[in-house]
C-alpha cells in the first residue's frame, strides 16, 4: 500500500502577476478618472433614444433646474478668465486678476452679474451654501445673452449644450432657447440620459 | 502573499564575517491591499456612460419683411403639448378636430406613423404649451427621431391654439 505523504510545507502561490495586473488597472483608472464638477443643483435629465455622445471639451453648458433657474458653465480656465473680464467690462464692473483667477477654476454659477464678485470671493466650501437665484433671462434684463455672446467671442469653437431638468417648465427653456436663437445660435445640443434601445420613449407609460 | 525575498538564511559561522545572509523578506501585503482598495474605488467611481445629446437645429430668426413659407394646410399636423404629459393634436388649420393622445407607444407614435402614410410630405408643428415640461419637449423630439420624421418645427403656441385646447374639453 502506498503511503500518502502529507505536505508539510505550505503551498506558496506566486501572486506577482496578479499584483502587477492590479497596479496596471489602478494606474489606468487613476489616469482616466475625471473629477466630477460639483454642481449647484442636481438635475435629472430626461432620457432619449439619441446616441450621440457629447464632446468633452469646448462646451458651454446651460443648466436649467427644475424650479427654472439658469446656470452657466464653460470649460477652459483661460477662456473663463477672459470671459469674466469681457462681461465685467460690459456691465462696468471691475474684476481684478485675482477674481479672474478664482473664476477660472470655479464650476457653474447662477447669479446676476452684480452679485458675482461677492460670490467669487467666498471660500469654495461657502459657495455651496449660497442659494443662487439663477442668471436673469428676462427680456428686460437678459444677462445670459451677454454671457453667451462673450463666451462665443472668447472661444469660437464652443458648442452650446442645454442640460435641463425633466420637470423644468417649458417657458423657461423657451426663454433660454430664444436667447440663443436671437443671437444666431441655431444649433445646440440637449443633454439627455441614455435609454435602452427598443424600450420606447421615456414617457412611454400613459399619462398619470 | 507577494513578497520580495533576498538572499538566504544564516548568520556568521566560525567567526568569519559573512556578507548579509539573513533573509530580508518585505511583507508586501499592506501595499497590495491598498492597491486593490484604490482599484476598487476607481472602478466604482468611474462613470462609463457619458451623457447623450440630442442635436437640435432651430430655424433662423425671421428678418423683418420675410414672409413665412406657405404650406398646404392639409399637410400640417399640429401637436400641442399640454399639462400632465398630454398631447393634443389635429390635422389642418381651419376648424380642426382636436384629439387627445399621450406619449405611449400606442399613442403619438402610432398616430405619427399612420398619418405619415396618409399624408405625403407631412409637416409637423410642435407647440409646447405653457404648462408643459422640458421632458415633454425632449420626448416629442425623440419621437420624431424614432419615427424618422424629417419635417417638423418647434413653434410658439398661440392663443388660438390654447382656445382650441380649451374648447375641446379633453
Amino acid at each position: 500500500m502506498g503511503k500518502i505523504k502529507m505536505h508539510r510545507t505550505t503551498p506558496s502561490l506566486d501572486m506577482t502577476p496578479m499584483v502587477d495586473l492590479g497596479f496596471l488597472l489602478v494606474t489606468f483608472f487613476m489616469l482616466t478618472a475625471t473629477a466630477v464638477p460639483d454642481e449647484p443643483v442636481t438635475v435629472n435629465t430626461p432620457s432619449s433614444a439619441s446616441e450621440i455622445k457629447i464632446p468633452e471639451t469646448n462646451i458651454l453648458l446651460l443648466t436649467i433646474s427644475n424650479d427654472g433657474r439658469v446656470f452657466f458653465s464653460m470649460d477652459g480656465k483661460f477662456h473663463r478668465q477672459e470671459l469674466l473680464k469681457k462681461v465685467g467690462e460690459r456691465y462696468g464692473i471691475q474684476f481684478s486678476e485675482q477674481d479672474a483667477a478664482r473664476f477660472g477654476v470655479m464650476s457653474s454659477f447662477g447669479l446676476p452679474i452684480g452679485n458675482l464678485q461677492e460670490f467669487i470671493n467666498l471660500p469654495p466650501e461657502k459657495r455651496k451654501e449660497v442659494n443662487q437665484p439663477g442668471i436673469p433671462v428676462d427680456s428686460l434684463n437678459n444677462q445670459l445673452k451677454d454671457w453667451v455672446i462673450f463666451a462665443r467671442t472668447t472661444n469660437p469653437q464652443l458648442r452650446i449644450a442645454i442640460k435641463g431638468d425633466g420637470n423644468a417648465d417649458y417657458p423657461t427653456v423657451e426663454k433660454v432657447m430664444n436667447t440663443l436663437v436671437d443671437n444666431r445660435i441655431n444649433r445646440f445640443n440637449l443633454i439627455t440620459n441614455m435609454e435602452q434601445a427598443g424600450t420606447g420613449a421615456a414617457a412611454a407609460e400613459p399619462a398619470h | 502573499m507577494a513578497e520580495i525575498s533576498q538572499g538566504g538564511g544564516g548568520g556568521s559561522k566560525d567567526g568569519k564575517v559573512r556578507v548579509k545572509k539573513s533573509s530580508t523578506k518585505i511583507d508586501m501585503t499592506p501595499m497590495v491591499d491598498l492597491a486593490f482598495l484604490l482599484l476598487t474605488f476607481f472602478i466604482l467611481t468611474t462613470t462609463l456612460n457619458k451623457p447623450q445629446t440630442m442635436e437640435l437645429t432651430m430655424p433662423e430668426k425671421e428678418k423683418e419683411g420675410d414672409k413665412p413659407p406657405e404650406v398646404n394646410e392639409k399637410k400640417v399636423v399640429t401637436l400641442i403639448l399640454g399639462p400632465q404629459d398630454k398631447i393634443y393634436w389635429y390635422v389642418g388649420i381651419t376648424d380642426p378636430k382636436v384629439e387627445l393622445t399621450n406619449f405611449s407607444k400606442d399613442g403619438i407614435r402610432k398616430i405619427l406613423t399612420s398619418k405619415d402614410k396618409e399624408i405625403p410630405g407631412m409637416i409637423i408643428l410642435i407647440k409646447p404649451g405653457k404648462e408643459s415640461k422640458y421632458k415633454n419637449l425632449v420626448d416629442i423630439l425623440d419621437e420624431m427621431t424614432i419615427t424618422s420624421m424629417k419635417r417638423f418645427a418647434l413653434v410658439k403656441i398661440t392663443t388660438a391654439d390654447e382656445d382650441l385646447v380649451k374648447e375641446s374639453n379633453l
